[in-house]
Formats: structure tokens, sequence, C-alpha cells
């Protein structure tokens, strides 16, 4: 019987090595696996490239995680939202690769479908085009971005069944569906599993066999009205 | 964390509020439109009654509607991080999706803020210089390159009084030519072949006034006096 939802976090965690790659899903908080990241710090892999929109918020998280030490390099649209990226950033401590969001979007799209990269006129002509091919299309210039690939994706989504299908809830979907499509392992934290045949087909919004494990978190809706 | 605009008060957000109505009442019905944040983001609540704009978020929704007045889905942010509703014909999708409406050439408007513009519509509206201690572009220059046109809206000048209005950017570009109009406090400037145009003064405001805070020159727009 296939079932692959894993009964604790520590099992979620299970063989993520230093030096991964991690794609981790969220737009602030919403969609934002929380309880995965928690896991991961618990877990003790170092040396982590982190691929998320934003840096977290606050000091728990993401911003622990960095705090710790345990990661080597941020890839990220809008990093500014964690004072303690900043900080760290600031020491030189931690590498930043500053991405337009809708790039790191579809570079992980890319990464994911078994493209090579891609031609975009976001960026060209500015400081982020520096060092990347730009050719003329159509009497456009257009940017040369490559793909993006996790060794491990973190996401939240609302329900799963056994077979790792996903529904999401809300702005919740973001980074996720496209993240979990483009890592090795992808680790998925659920509002709740159901039971299998529940989830109508049309309603299936990640199909279950991007995903590797479920873990089930009930937990308290994101925080996004709170002020830090 | 929280919108520019949710921390202003009394005079400056009456003062704001007053720009972003101008670009609301110059928006057409059905039009798909993305805002900005700061004064962009005033401008969905000032849409004249009746008129229906569907308003897309970067983060996955179209068909956005307000702050919630009373119960809040914590699962609905827009762009800012702050909690929003639906409104009916409302769609949720990923950011991949997302962002091909917006590099597809599928929103009609998009209402940024900026640090500077240049005659030429160049925009610079993500970073303060070229070893920013901290930078961020989120979905700027996605929106940029990609929306059918972008209006500004902002404040004339800075705090300290420098024009934002500029012959060239001093600050990294967001993008090359994207700007076709701009709402100030003083007026409304549309961005041709000539350069600046001015087509709406705003307050009694006279075209030598706008001139004397603008950093390049001015063009009268045909129907004004």
């Amino acid at each position: 019987m296939i079932d692959k939802q894993v009964t604790s976090l520590a099992d979620a965690m299970a063989g993520i090595t230093d030096g991964s790659v991690v794609l981790v899903g969220g737009f602030g908080q919403v969609g934002h696996p929380m309880a995965l990241i928690d896991a991961l710090i618990e877990q003790g892999a170092k040396d982590l490239t982190i691929v998320c929109n934003n840096a977290g918020v606050g000091r728990s998280g993401l911003p622990r995680l960095m705090k710790l030490g345990r990661v080597r390099k941020i890839v990220c649209s809008y990093p500014r939202t964690a004072a303690v990226f900043s900080e760290l950033y600031a020491a030189g401590q931690l590498e930043l690769e500053i991405t337009p969001q809708g790039t790191l979007a579809e570079r992980i799209r890319a990464g994911g479908a078994g493209i090579g990269g891609f031609y975009t006129r976001t960026g060209a002509g500015t400081l982020l085009a520096q060092g990347k091919e730009t050719r003329s299309i159509d009497g456009k210039d257009y940017v040369f971005e490559t793909p993006l690939r996790g060794d491990v994706a973190l996401i939240e989504a609302w329900e799963a069944d056994r077979f790792g299908n996903l529904t999401y809830r809300g702005s919740g979907r973001n980074f996720n569906p496209v993240m979990v499509t483009a890592a090795a392992l992808s680790i998925v934290q659920v509002q709740r599993v159901v039971e299998a045949g529940t989830i109508v087909p049309e309603a299936v919004v990640t199909p279950g066999l991007f995903v590797n494990r479920v873990v089930e978190v009930p937990y308290a809706p994101p925080f996004a009205a709170i002020e830090y | 964390m929280r919108a520019a605009a949710d921390r202003m008060v009394g005079p400056e957000l009456a003062a704001r509020k007053l720009i972003a109505g101008r670009v609301a009442r110059d928006i057409p019905e059905g039009w798909n439109v993305n805002l900005g944040i700061g004064i962009p983001t005033l401008v969905a609540d000032l849409v004249p009654e009746g008129r229906e704009v569907m308003f897309q978020s970067e983060n996955g929704i179209l068909g956005m509607g307000p702050a919630p007045e009373g119960e809040v889905d914590p699962w609905l942010v827009n762009a800012g991080k702050q909690n929003v509703t639906l409104r009916p014909g409302a769609s949720l999708f990923d950011h991949a999706l997302s962002f091909a409406m917006i590099r597809g050439g599928h929103i009609d408007l998009c209402v940024l803020g900026a640090l500077e513009v240049s005659e030429r519509g160049d925009l610079a509206n993500w970073s303060t210089s070229s070893n920013d201690t901290a930078p961020a572009v989120g979905g700027a220059m996605d929106l940029a390159v990609g929306a059918k046109r972008i209006w500004i809206a902002m404040d004339h000048t800075t705090k300290q009084g420098a024009s934002k209005l500029v012959e060239q950017c001093s600050y990294p570009l967001t993008a090359a030519g994207c700007v076709k109009r701009i709402y100030t406090n003083l007026a409304t400037i549309d961005v041709t072949e000539r350069g600046f145009e001015v087509i709406e003064l705003i307050g009694g405001t006279t075209f030598e006034t706008v001139q004397t805070h603008t950093a390049a020159k001015l063009h009268r727009g045909k129907g004004l006096v």
C-alpha cells in the first residue's frame, strides 16, 4: 500500500545531509512550513543553502536557523523581512543571491519541469543582470536564467491523502506547488490528512507523485496580521 | 510587519489618498490591476462605486477585495502581507502562474511607488545604492517589464525636497523605459517621446511651480492652459 504519511517530524527530516539545498515554501508566513523548519533545526543539518521568497519573520523559523549559523547561503527575492538576515549579511556571515520574485518562481518551475533555463526580460539592463548572458529577441533584451533544484523541499499544504495529493488554502499556494516539483526529497506539512478518495481528483493541486513525505501538523493559523 | 501605507496617519494619509484617488478615477472598468506597496495599495478602496476592476496580488490572487471587517481569514494576504478578502469572481493560483500573468502582458496596469523616474520612463524603486546593505527586489522588476502599462503614484519630491522626477536615475534601475504616467501631489504627468508632459495640475498649482520642483524639463500637455 502506498502511504507517504510519516508519524513524526523527526521521521520527516530523516536523511537530510549537510550542504543540502533546501527549497522552503511560503509567502511571508502564509504557506510557510514553520513546523518543518523547527524540525530541521532539531535535526541538525548545516552548511545549508535556503531558497525562499523571504528570510522569515521575527526570531523563530528561518531567522533562528540562520542565527544558529546553519545557513551558508540564501536565495531570495525579498530577504529584508528579518532583522537577523540583515545583521548576518552585513557581517559577511551569509551569502545572498537576490533574484526577482517571478524569476525565482520560474527558475524553480524550470528545475522541476526539466527545462535547462530560460530568457526573461525581467532584470535586463539592471544590476541583477550583471554576469548573465543577455540576448535580443524581437528587438528586446532578455536575460538568461538557470534552473534551480533542491535536494529537499519543505512546504505547507492544507489537506493531503496517503498518496501525497495536496490541496492548498487561500493564498497559501504561492511557491509551494512549484517547489514540490523541483526537489529530490519533498516533505509536506499539512493541516490534516484525509482518507484516500476524499479529495476530489479535479480539486487536487499537487498530484501525489511529487510528494515523498507527508506529516500532519494541525497548528494555529499563520500570524500575518501580527506586528513584530 | 506592516506596509508603509498602514503606518500613515492624519494629514500624510489624507494627502496620499488624494493621489491614490486620482489613480483610481482613471482605471477603466474591466482592467486587471496589480498594486504595489505604499500609496498604490490605497488605490483599491478608492475605485468609484459600481466600477468592476480585478485586483491581482502577485502571491496568487485575482479578484482581491479590501481588508477584512470583522472575521479575518489568516490564509489570505496581499503582497504586503496584510490580510485581505476575496471578491465574487476571485481565483487563487501559484507563483509560476501569477508571474506568467505578470510577465506575459496579461495585467493591464501596475501601479508602483518610485524613488526616481527619468524623463525616458526609467524606473528606480528597489535599491538606494549598488552597495545596498540588504538588497530586496521582490516582484518589482517582473511587474515593471511585464505589465501592459506602469503608472507611478508618489510624492513629487523626497522629504528633503529633492525632485523624484529626474533627467537620469541615480539609483539602480528596476527597469528601463517602462513608466507611462506619474501621479504626484502636484501634477499628473505622462512620459512621452518628448519627455515629461504635464496633463493635470493639482489644487491650484501652476505649471511654473511644478517645474520649480522638478529636476527635468516639463512640457505642457494638450488641454493644459
